[in-house]
Parts: structure tokens; C-alpha cells; sequence
């Protein structure tokens, strides 16, 4: 690995991770992008999706509902309201997970049902790519 | 005078109460370092969430499309306070000196002639904020059922809060908590949350704020962002009380062990007195019996 930088991945109630990356691909809202060392700086909102850093160990993955992320050219720092490392998320996670959200949206009104029906949707068609059932919750 | 029998019992029930408050001094010890773990953990989330909402914040401000959340509505008529406490008693003077705080501030404001409201978070506040000012309650949160406060009832806390300054329910929020320093200090705090308070850049730090590229605008990623500050915000509060609570409880339950122990040997001394006593008069009865004779 020539050059690194630092990846941050915070939640409200820990920090995820902190580690040295060469990338770190980021599911924009308007775009996923991929940072690199010596990124501009950048600050986008996050829509729901995978969080993919490339660090020395092999790839980290981590399923994120929401946030935003800070780009400089030293680091990454993701600041998700929600995150779940992939490897973590097995079924019943998913579940829990989706089972929320969707409470989160019948409890909803007006644009805010909007967007917490967006949620789940995103949610349900990643589950889906990751082989997992959405009808289960 | 107490009898000998009264006295006994009175040392055993006293025993038996530093017992329990023993228990619940190490009680509140476990759940002290707990509740300080997660209020650490919760730090760098809420310190880099400020720092953005702040850079942001002095990017769009004075612009006049910046949102209400930033800017205020303009007026300064309605308070909403947003007054957290405990669920639980035995504690000090943790819940009285977030009440008095918050009753101070409420009485300025009233006698400037606003308009507050408040609402209040954990059931011992309320008790006691019912008593002076409970024309002004709006709405309270029970807590009682969570065991451990997570994002999701700072979240609920705050989108209540939210959904109200979007209908006009207030100009200005304040939440009032007991900001966590030792054990034997907490000091209670009245902290504003909408509109958002953007410290002044510091005379003579001339650092350009770090220029960034926006996605979407920088003011759609602030309309995004100041929701979930104000979480941030209250999130943090939570964390610093439940923190501040469990010190409280821990010195105040150590004061009553010891005070306990005090009365205790109080106790004992008057309790060997009172049997001397007996014992003597009891000797000079038959002393005095004998020489009668």
C-alpha cells in the first residue's frame, strides 16, 4: 500500500472504526464515491448502503442508514446515525434492523413517511443483494 | 427513657438500613463507570458533528436563506424548556439543582414578559416542577422503562422538539441537565439548542475555514444536518445526567452509609449506659436491702 490515510467510522453511541486505509468507497446521496488520499475536501450527505474501506487487513464493510461523510485529504471520517459492521449482519440483525425502520415509517407523517419509506426500500434491495430475506420481518 | 428492648431494635433496623444503602452505593458504583463508558463513547461522534454543523454554520450565516434552525425565527417570544431529571430518587440534590436552575430561568423570562413552555424528561423533575410552575408543562417523557438511554430516545426526545418549532410552538429551546465532573460535582447546565449557537470565530485565528466541496448544496446538507445535531445535542445531555445521576446517588448513599454507622454507635453507647445503669440500680436495691436489716 504507497498511500494511506485515516478512516474513521463514528455512530452516535461508539466508534466503529479507526483505522489506515487506501480507500474507502462511500454510498453518496447523490452518487456512491470513492475516496482516495489526497481527496479534495468533501462533505456529502449519506444515503443508506455499505461503507467499503480498503485497509491492510483486507476489505471492511459496514452497512450504514444514514449520516454524512468528511472528506480531507488526510482522512475519512464517517459520521453514520446508524451502523452495523457486514460481517455482523446475519439475519436476525437484518431483521431488527428492518423491523425499526419500518416502525420508524408507520409512525411517520407527511415528507418525513417519505423519506422513511425510502429508507426501507434501500434497505430491503441491499438485503437483497447481500442474500438476505426482507420478507421474513 | 427507652427501654433496653427499644434500643436493640432500633440498632438493628439502623443496620439494616446501612446495609441497604451500602448495597446501593455499590449499585450505583457498577453503574456509574458504565454510564461513563458510553458517555465517552459517545464523544467523537458529537465533538465532529459540532465542528461541521459549526463550519457550516459560519459559511451560510447571515445569508437569509439560512434555515430557521440557525437563524431563529426572528422572535424571541415563546421558550420552550426541555428539563431532564431522573427516574428515580435517592440521589442528593441531583433533581432540586436541575429544578432550581430551570425555576430560575423560567421566573426571568416570565417576569420579561415571555411566554415558556416546558417539558419535561424523567419523573422526579416533573414532581417538583409541577408544584411551581405547573401552568407551563407541556408534555413530559417517561424514561422509566429504558434501561439504558440510546440514540433512539434522544432521537424521539428530539423530534418531538423539532415537529414543535416546525408548527410555531416556540422561538427559543434550552435543555437543562447536570453536566458530569466528578463524582462529588455535577453541575447543572442550561444549554440552547435551537436556534443553534455558533461561537464566534476567535479574534486572531486567522485559519481560513477548511474549504470544502458540497454534496447536495451546503445549505441542503445543513438543513440535514441541524436535525440531527439537535439529537446530537440531546443524546449528549442524556448520557451526561444518567453519568451524573449515578455519581450523585453513589455520594449521597456513601454520606448515608456513614452517617448510618455514626448513629449506630450512638446507639451502642446509650444502649451499654442504659444496661450499666440497670445493672448499678439493681446492686443498690440489694445493697441498700441488706442493710436494712
Amino acid at each position: 500500500m504507497a498511500e494511506t490515510m485515516q478512516f474513521d467510522l463514528v455512530s452516535p453511541e461508539r466508534m466503529l472504526a479507526s483505522v489506515v486505509a487506501s480507500e474507502v468507497q462511500i454510498p453518496g446521496a447523490e452518487g456512491d464515491f470513492t475516496a482516495m488520499p489526497g481527496h479534495a475536501g468533501f462533505l456529502s450527505t449519506l444515503r443508506p448502503g455499505l461503507v467499503r474501506a480498503q485497509t491492510e487487513k483486507g476489505e471492511m464493510a459496514y452497512l450504514v442508514t444514514g449520516g454524512f461523510a468528511e472528506v480531507t485529504g488526510e482522512g475519512v471520517s464517517v459520521l453514520a446515525e446508524r451502523g452495523v459492521p457486514k460481517d455482523e449482519l446475519t439475519q436476525e440483525a437484518f431483521d431488527a434492523l428492518l423491523a425499526d425502520l419500518k416502525r420508524a415509517h408507520d409512525a411517520a407523517e407527511g415528507t418525513a413517511a417519505d423519506e422513511t419509506g425510502r429508507m426501507v426500500a434501500e434497505i430491503t434491495t441491499l438485503g437483497r443483494e447481500l442474500g438476505l430475506n426482507a420478507g421474513a420481518a | 427513657m427507652p427501654s433496653l428492648k427499644d434500643l436493640k431494635n432500633r440498632i438493628e433496623s439502623v443496620k439494616s438500613t446501612r446495609k441497604i444503602t451500602k448495597a446501593m452505593q455499590m449499585v450505583a458504583a457498577a453503574k456509574l463507570r458504565r454510564a461513563q463508558e458510553a458517555a465517552e463513547n459517545a464523544r467523537p461522534y458529537a465533538k465532529r458533528m459540532a465542528a461541521v454543523v459549526d463550519g457550516l454554520a459560519a459559511s451560510v450565516a447571515g445569508s437569509d436563506t439560512a434555515p430557521t434552525l440557525l437563524a431563529g425565527t426572528g422572535e424571541d417570544k415563546v421558550h420552550l424548556l426541555v428539563v431532564m431529571t431522573s427516574e428515580r430518587g435517592l440521589c442528593g440534590g441531583f433533581n432540586s439543582q436541575i429544578v432550581k436552575l430551570a425555576r430560575s430561568h423560567a421566573e426571568e423570562l416570565l417576569g420579561q414578559g415571555k411566554t415558556v413552555k416546558i417539558i419535561t424528561v424523567g419523573k422526579k423533575g416533573r414532581e417538583q416542577l409541577r408544584r411551581y410552575l405547573g401552568d407551563h408543562l407541556i408534555a413530559h417523557v417517561d424514561l422509566s422503562d429504558v434501561k439504558r438511554v440510546g440514540y433512539d430516545n434522544a432521537r424521539d426526545i428530539a423530534n418531538d422538539v423539532l415537529g414543535r418549532f416546525d408548527t410555531g410552538e416556540f422561538d427559543v429551546a434550552t435543555i437543562f441537565y447536570n453536566r458530569f465532573q466528578s463524582v462529588i460535582t455535577q453541575i447543572p447546565t442550561a444549554h440552547q439548542i435551537i436556534p443553534a449557537v455558533v461561537p464566534e470565530p476567535e479574534e486572531g485565528k486567522a485559519d481560513a475555514p477548511a474549504h470544502y466541496e458540497y454534496e447536495p448544496s451546503d445549505e441542503a446538507i445543513l438543513q440535514d444536518l441541524l436535525p440531527r445535531s439537535v439529537a446530537t445535542q440531546v443524546f449528549t445531555a442524556l448520557l451526561e445526567n444518567a453519568a451524573s445521576e449515578q455519581g450523585a446517588r453513589m455520594s449521597a448513599m456513601d454520606n448515608a452509609t456513614r452517617n448510618a454507622g455514626d448513629m449506630i454507635d450512638r446507639l451502642t453507647i446509650l444502649y451499654n449506659r442504659s444496661r450499666q445503669a440497670a445493672i448499678t440500680k439493681e446492686l443498690i436495691e440489694i445493697i441498700s436491702g441488706a442493710e436494712a436489716l
